[in-house]
């Protein structure tokens, strides 16, 4: 397994490794060890590779992941699977803004805490989160689903189109255009799907309540000017 | 962007190398602003004494026979002169004094920061030439906060860099930008306050400074600023004893602290703090938006 030691060994070379399997590469396991807060490890991966990181990483870790399954035994800087398009991602610790914003798939779990604006402009990504997660997260999310096991903080879904927002705990305040809405059993069912997958045995679904788009702000509407 | 440090150290032992860790965390930080770099350290005080820090464009004309200007006029200080910055130390109660004579013997000299303990150096160009020019890491100390600066809201020059110091023992380093500051400027003009710079850092450390001379603590000054401060904010602030961190309630700009037995430290990235003794073990978080955190060597003792 190629171990890739970053405070010895330039980022780029181990970006450079990662992208250039090719399909049926051997090297299947990487391991980087000592990222010391590193931004940017593990972006653009493209392949069906493992990647375990020992330590916490800095800006934009596994951002653009296409098929890779990143874990970083550690915390995550902003940005972490900014942009995912498939794969798994999961952070053993906390991750700060933005995390998961702009993701079209896969799935992202965080075991701790993420900060504001997780999940903004979600497009496809699954999110889990086991902790809680900051203000404005969510912020215009059009697909995917983002479930929170502890609180979410301030302005959850603002302006939210049509990903799905399930919340265990306390939710400080909704955003703009942001409901609650009725758990049906579709939604219980999608619930306990994302739970098993990011490893969570001990919650049921029924302990959420769902959140989602009141649909008034998709076109605008000259009488919800003061919406905007 | 902007990077900012800050160390409040709690074990006495690890004060010898308060200069050399506050450096390290600085240098690290240096890609998020090449333009100027500054570092203000609280160190020993002596009983009846005061610090000065001076910064001069031409620093060999105006520093030159300035001990025996100043004890022409009746105050006796020591002057330590260290590249562009010098620190003179003298009878605390010279101060306001001193300031008024420095303006008329040495109208080009600038006033960088005062108070028993604190000392601040700031250039432009990049951390590790300005630690360097001014031997940071040979300076001891309990607590110093740092910045580098990517500049945005006034010039690249030496008095536009942080920390900015409006009142004694007190500094401020900023990782934003505020858009009330022309119009906080003029109300703190009006209540007396003085600017060196058209800033927008300078006028939060100028706000805090008013706030606390109105009788209350770095925590409250803090708390007051999230009300009548408009903009984007991390601010690492020091005291005399204390140390105090406060972001904006939208809190993009970012922030991470650690905290151990043996010290609290701030960094805008956990990149700042990875080399900090024991981080391995440290409860590390980031700062709530909007929430005041501040540590004070007084109260903890």
């Amino acid at each position: 397994m190629p171990v890739f030691d970053l405070s010895s060994t330039p980022l780029r070379e181990l970006n450079s490794a990662l992208h250039a399997l090719s399909k049926g590469a051997n090297d299947t396991a990487f391991e980087v060890v000592n990222p010391r807060g590193s931004h940017a490890v593990a972006v653009g991966i493209d392949s069906p590779v493992v990647v375990d990181i020992k330590g916490s990483v800095g800006y934009y870790c596994a951002g653009m992941n296409d098929g890779g399954t990143v874990t970083v035994h550690g915390s995550a800087g902003p940005g972490v699977a900014e942009n995912m398009m498939s794969g798994t991602v999961v952070i053993e610790g906390d991750a700060s803004q933005y995390a998961g914003a702009t993701g079209n798939g896969g799935l992202l779990v965080i075991k701790g805490n993420a900060a504001s604006r997780c999940g903004i402009s979600m497009k496809g990504i699954d999110i889990v989160v086991y902790g809680n997660i900051g203000h404005m997260s969510a912020f215009m999310g059009q697909s995917g689903h983002l479930v929170v096991l502890g609180d979410a903080g301030d302005a959850l879904g603002d302006s939210l189109y049509e990903a799905k927002l399930f919340v265990r705990g306390s939710v400080k305040s909704l955003g703009t255009d942001c409901i609650e809405k009725e758990m049906r059993p579709e939604h219980l069912e999608k619930l306990a799907e994302l739970l098993e997958k990011a490893g969570v045995t001990d919650v049921k679904p029924e302990e959420f309540k769902r959140y989602g788009s009141a649909r008034k702000l998709y076109n605008f509407n000259i009488d919800n000017a003061d919406a905007y | 962007m902007c990077g900012i440090v800050g160390l409040f150290l709690k074990d006495k032992s690890l004060e010898p190398k308060l200069g050399e860790m506050l450096s390290d965390m600085l240098i690290i930080m240096t890609d998020r602003g090449p333009d100027s770099a500054g570092i203000a350290i609280y160190g020993a005080t002596t009983a009846g004494k005061a610090k000065v820090t001076l910064q001069s464009a031409e620093p060999k004309l105006d520093f030159n026979g300035l001990a025996d200007d100043l004890a022409e006029a009746g105050i006796y200080a020591e002057i330590l002169i260290k590249d562009t910055h010098a620190v003179v130390e003298l009878d605390a109660d010279k101060l306001s004094q001193v300031r008024a004579l420095l303006a008329e013997i040495r109208p080009s000299v600038r006033v960088m920061g005062s108070g028993d303990s604190v000392e601040i150096y700031k250039e432009t160009g990049l951390p590790r030439d300005v630690v360097a020019r001014f031997g940071v890491r040979a300076m001891g100390g309990t607590h110093g906060i740092g910045h580098t600066r990517m500049a945005t809201e006034s010039a690249v020059t030496t008095l536009g860099a942080h920390p900015f110091s409006t009142g004694a023992d007190q500094c401020l380093v900023h990782n934003g930008s505020l858009s009330n500051h022309n119009n906080l400027r003029r109300e703190l003009v009006r209540e007396g306050m003085t600017f060196e710079t058209q800033n927008d850092s300078e006028v939060a450390a100028a706000y805090l400074t008013a706030e606390m001379a109105k009788g209350k603590n770095l925590g409250e000054a803090l708390t007051s600023a999230l009300d009548d401060l408009d903009g984007f904010f991390t601010f690492v602030v020091g005291t005399k004893s204390g140390f105090g961190v406060v972001r904006d309630p939208i809190a993009c700009k970012p922030a991470v602290m650690a905290e151990t037995d043996q010290f609290v430290a701030f960094g805008s990235e956990y990149r700042a703090l990875v080399n900090l003794p024991g981080i391995e073990n440290a409860r590390v978080w980031e700062p709530e938006p909007a929430t005041v955190y501040f540590w004070d060597h007084e109260k903890a003792a």
